[in-house]
């Protein structure tokens, strides 16, 4: 079982020279900052590596900063053979916003990545079938985006009362 | 003479829809099948048909104690477990003490809706197979909890009850007294549904050696609940990841065994939801008895709830598996983000990897042993 402080010295001494990054709010634990590029790498060394063994994906959720004007994606993992968790933090800009698909790593965020693109229009490279996936696939727009603004008409039929 | 119809016998798929509207699908799902004949090659699930977009709700309703009724809305047969997962993870945030009192109340409605949803569950299962009279009596049973959630609550199916830090209302004076009746009266109902639909043969036939899921694909995916618990991994976030005051009580985690067929399959799926319900029996006893007959339950209400900055992921133990809250804060009055991490959602997402190569009609069986509710899937 190993703290998040733990976790990160590892991963500097893992990937020497990756700008890894200790995020503490005022309330809830501290995470990682990964830089986006890197994410599948550290992902498949967080699962396979025999001191951290995380081998479930809990939960992957899109984020959106409009003053960063950034996209962001959390990760939380968790070891059910060590017992230890770990929050990751990704942070992309907002024009360009692709980040590696995990899905060959942990199954289960080819679901997660695919809502994350359908709510936030976060691209996800290498996912095998990124569609939208709770929106119609021709919705326009990405409606957790804070700049959104729901289209007056889908298909000829008014959106708002 | 049986005419042939291709007598190269090259093979045809065909791709149907199950769906929408089908009465196994427990709601709005559409499964896109590819068939060679009656054996499914590829399944798809297409959701999205209740998605109500929750999550903006959150963002924008500007308060976070009012998004606690729209969490009910999700899983709609498990309201009062949604809420618990909720108000929790707004409880660690903002570091607040409990009640015992209201620590307690909540645990006991905690395992009741579980016993609620799994009667449900189960009942539907059972219902898709042909089973239709153990339907009925589950549902007897149920309305009996239902009725006392409606005098707690005032309401039968959605309830808005919890708060953070406490209850919107305490528990009427006989509360007690009725539930202790119920798990008098409940508990040798476990053993009538063995008889009745758990040992039954063709129940077995249906069930056993179908939909067979490893732990490890399991792990894979996330699979949590029931789910993962059927596939032999002894796994409970009540015992494992602790929260409220489940570390003070005493209950032992059913796994499936493979006891009818492989393990891993329907019918192990479907018994650890059976056997639950007496685990949940003995930590409501345990509750009842521990519980403090004084205190406010509302004392521990914030007037307003401004949230600092940062994120947390807190899960609970929802009778569907691993309901979990991301919640990301900025420093005012409403969540930057809600995130609902669905135990329904993520297990059907491992559909297509468990139902490949089954028959078609085994793929009611296997929908129906996972006991997803649609509400939670789009949210």
């Amino acid at each position: 079982m190993k703290s998040t402080e733990e976790i990160l010295e590892y991963l500097f001494e893992t990937f020497p020279g990756t700008e890894f990054e200790s995020l503490q709010g005022d309330v809830g634990p501290a995470r990682i900052k990964v830089p986006a590029a890197m994410i599948k790498d550290v992902a498949k060394v967080l699962r396979d590596d025999d001191q951290l063994l995380f081998n479930t994906l809990m939960c992957l959720s899109g984020l959106h900063y409009p003053k960063e004007e950034e996209m962001g994606v959390a990760y939380h993992l968790h070891s059910t053979q060590l017992g230890h968790s770990l929050a990751l933090n990704v942070r992309v800009s907002e024009q360009k916003p692709e980040v590696p698909s995990v899905e060959s790593i942990w199954k289960t965020a080819d679901w997660h990545e695919r809502e994350a693109y359908d709510m936030f229009g976060i691209v996800f490279t290498g996912h095998p079938d990124l569609r939208r996936i709770l929106c119609p696939y021709d919705w326009e727009g990405h409606p957790l985006r804070k700049d959104y603004v729901q289209q007056e008409f889908y298909r000829g039929v008014t959106t708002k009362e | 003479m049986i005419e042939l119809i291709s007598d190269t016998g090259e093979r045809r798929e065909m791709t149907i829809n199950m769906g929408p509207q089908h009465p196994s699908t427990h709601g709005v799902l559409r499964l896109e099948l590819v068939l060679d004949g009656e054996i499914i090659k590829k399944v798809k699930p297409h959701i999205g048909y209740l998605h109500r977009c929750f999550e903006k709700y959150a963002e924008e309703v500007g308060d976070y104690a009012k998004v606690i009724p729209y969490t009910d809305r999700m899983d709609y047969v498990s309201a009062m477990n949604q809420e618990h997962g909720y108000v929790l993870a707004l409880e660690r945030m903002l570091e607040l003490e409990v009640p015992e009192r209201v620590e307690h109340i909540r645990v006991i409605v905690a395992e009741m809706q579980r016993i609620a949803s799994h009667l449900l569950g189960i009942g539907a299962f059972g219902l898709d197979l042909g089973a239709f009279s153990p339907f009925l009596y589950l549902f007897t049973e149920r309305e009996k909890i239902l009725d006392i959630f409606e005098k707690i609550s005032g309401a039968r199916l959605l309830y808005n009850y919890m708060a953070v830090g406490g209850l919107m209302r305490d528990v009427h004076p006989e509360f007690k007294t009725d539930v202790a009746e119920f798990v008098k009266t409940f508990r040798p109902k476990i053993k009538e549904l063995d008889d009745l639909l758990s040992y039954n043969r063709i129940f077995i036939k249906r069930t056993a050696n179908v939909g067979v899921l490893p732990v490890e694909v399991a792990l894979n995916y996330a699979a949590s609940g029931p789910v993962l618990r059927g596939s032999g991994m002894k796994w409970d976030l009540r015992r494992n990841d602790p929260y409220s005051i489940y570390d003070r009580f005493e209950f032992d985690i059913p796994v499936g065994e493979g006891e009818m067929g492989t393990l891993g399959d329907c019918w192990d799926r479907y018994i650890v939801r059976v056997r639950e319900m007496e685990q949940s029996l003995r930590i409501i006893e345990q509750a009842l008895d521990s519980m403090p007959d004084e205190g406010d339950v509302m004392q521990a209400i914030p007037k307003r709830i401004r949230m600092k900055e940062g994120e947390v992921y807190v899960r609970t133990e929802s009778p569907r598996g691993e309901l979990g809250y991301f919640i990301a804060s900025n420093n005012s009055a409403s969540p930057h983000r809600v995130k609902a991490r669905a135990p329904s959602f993520v297990h059907l997402c491992l559909l297509p990897a468990i139902s490949k190569g089954s028959l078609i009609a085994d793929m009611v069986a296997i929908v129906g042993s996972i006991d997803i509710v649609l509400g939670e899937v789009d949210r």
